[in-house]
């Protein structure tokens, strides 16, 4: 299962290390085409089986095919979801604004810019009421919710 | 086993001349039989491999999960890299290439005091880091000339960022290196063991760094963040080192509020500050509330509020020293309150949980002010962290 790990190399454009994912694709393949082999000789048996050892030498067949075929493309998937994972994603961060004035609750959210920090007033006047303008708070939000085990 | 079947289905098909699927199902059996002996035999080969290789095989799938953690931890230095040069261009406009500078600067190292008679080594590090802190500055300057104070804070704390992701990236090649020199399970078996931590650290230092070359306000903030509210719009004067206060009515008591000066990236050295706050007042102080970030246990809530006694301030311990020599001389109580968060989330972007935190945590300093001492009473209160991204 840990296989799987070489082939993310094939990304990172490393010369050394792409040698060997190939390697490791080709292997996957030849597992691939055995798995295939198997599934065929399992099939045949079993559309001609005339004894109950027949139909067990069909189903060993087709165990064998099913679990070679079910793990290289697990291997072929896996490399492609860590290559995924390659990727550092950046949240987007916001930044709220907040009317100063007492009563007025105008609040507004946009794209943080460079130059925002917290408490810093904005030049901008509040669109309802003409008051000043505060920079509240720069953060940013995670959509996702942390896995809690049930302990 | 009939490995001999050929003359015997042949006699058969030909006596039996309705049989021909009799005997082309003998023909198979007589295949498979020879496939399942054939497995067999590869699976006792299988176990025999194993018994005398498994530990070899054992260990290059571990060089191997190195090997890629490797990879991942070289692209997210070379982002970093990258990043941090593409910062100091566009905020700094050099006008040469600061891309040697930065090379030599990310080599930079740092020789701690000696310690074998540790007495007085707090001031030794202290100037150590005093130092460095002034040469680093003084490169980045030199860097990005035209970058004001605050951009230069920013851009020194990205510089940093990127100087732990290339001593992280080093230390771990030399390991992986030496491991395959060796070809030692225990060399490699180490670094493999330590590695899902030293590569959760570098993802957070490399968001760090992102974060800091925008200016933009980290987990570990929440501190400044949240002194920052209770003394926005009152009078703030400067403290030593890279430290505000600001004196602000709070529950019938007088709050002097201390934070490092933002919006730069700066911690400033709170230790120097509450020194010289407390020697100001001669030591007449109710009570100090220091509000920190504090390292969460897997399974607690990001953002969750606690409270407790003690200095709350990590760093080398400088500034955890002088503060707890000058509350020991006075006597004066000291409360800690934490927002609990990872380390991921206390260099990255501050985290929503993290910001609304602010307001509990307000909360709680009042109902200490309230509890813990008289109306009329001098508390300080220090907002301990990086206030980059957050100004007073
Ligand atoms: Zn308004």
């Amino acid at each position: 299962m840990r296989m799987n790990n070489m082939t993310q190399n094939q990304t990172q454009a490393a010369p050394a290390s792409k040698k060997i994912s190939t390697y490791l694709a080709l292997i996957v393949m030849i597992v691939m085409a055995l798995a295939v082999v198997a599934l065929l000789i399992a099939a045949y048996t079993y559309v001609n089986a005339a004894t109950a050892e027949d139909q067990i030498t069909a189903a060993a067949f087709g165990v064998i095919g099913a679990v070679a075929l079910a793990m290289s493309v697990f291997t072929l998937f896996q490399s492609r979801r860590q290559v995924e994972q390659m990727k550092i994603d950046a949240p987007k961060v916001i930044t709220t604004i907040e009317c100063q004035n007492k009563g007025c609750n105008q609040k507004t959210v946009r794209e943080f810019q460079r130059g925002d920090y917290v408490y810093k007033e904005i030049d901008v006047p509040c669109t309802k009421c003409g008051g000043k303008q505060m920079i509240t708070g720069i953060f940013k939000e995670i959509k996702e919710k942390e896995k809690t085990y049930n302990v | 086993m009939n490995f001999i079947s050929g003359p015997n289905t042949v006699a058969q098909a030909v006596s039996l001349p309705a049989g021909a699927s009799i005997s082309h199902s003998q023909l198979l059996g007589a295949g498979s039989d020879q496939i399942t002996q054939i497995i067999s035999l590869l699976s006792y080969v299988f176990f025999i491999v194993l018994i005398f290789y498994g530990q070899r095989i054992q260990m290059y799938v571990m060089i191997r999960e190195v090997e890629n953690s490797l990879h991942k931890l070289k692209h997210i230095k070379e982002e970093g890299r990258k990043t941090t040069i593409e910062a100091i261009k566009e905020i700094g406009k050099p006008t040469v290439d600061p891309t040697p500078r930065v090379d030599r600067f990310l080599e930079y190292f740092t020789i701690g005091p000696q310690g074998m008679d540790p007495a007085g080594i707090v001031y030794k590090l202290d100037h150590i880091l005093d130092v460095r802190d002034e040469r680093l500055k003084e490169e980045v300057k030199l860097m990005a000339p035209l970058s004001d104070e605050v951009q230069i804070n920013n851009l020194e704390n990205t510089l940093e960022a990127a100087m732990a992701l290339n001593f992280i990236y080093k230390v771990v090649r030399h390991y992986y290196i030496q491991g395959k020199k060796t070809l030692s399970l225990y060399v490699i078996m180490q670094l493999q063991m330590i590695l899902p931590m030293v590569m959760k650290e570098a993802d957070a230092y490399s968001s760090a760094l992102k974060a800091f070359a925008y200016g933009q306000p980290i987990g570990d903030g929440v501190g400044p963040l949240v002194v920052g509210k209770l003394m926005h719009g009152y009078e703030v004067r400067k403290l030593p080192k890279d430290c505000v206060m600001a004196t602000v009515p709070i529950e019938g008591r007088v709050g002097i509020i201390v934070k490092a000066e933002g919006p730069g990236g700066n911690v400033g050295k709170p230790g120097d500050a509450v020194e010289a706050v407390i020697e100001e007042n001669q030591g007449k102080i109710a009570c100090l509330i220091m509000i920190d970030a504090g390292l969460k246990l897997e399974g607690e809530l990001v953002g969750e509020v606690s409270e407790g006694i003690g200095a709350a301030i990590g760093g080398p311990g400088v500034d955890a020293y002088k503060i707890e020599e000058k509350l020991t001389k006075y006597k004066i109580p000291n409360y800690a309150i934490i927002v609990k968060e990872d380390i991921g989330d206390a260099v990255s972007p501050m985290r929503k949980e993290i910001h609304d935190a602010t307001d509990k945590v307000i909360e709680r300093i009042k109902s200490i002010i309230v509890e813990r001492t008289k109306e009329g009473d001098k508390v300080v209160i220090v907002g301990v962290g990086n206030s980059i991204g957050v100004g007073q």
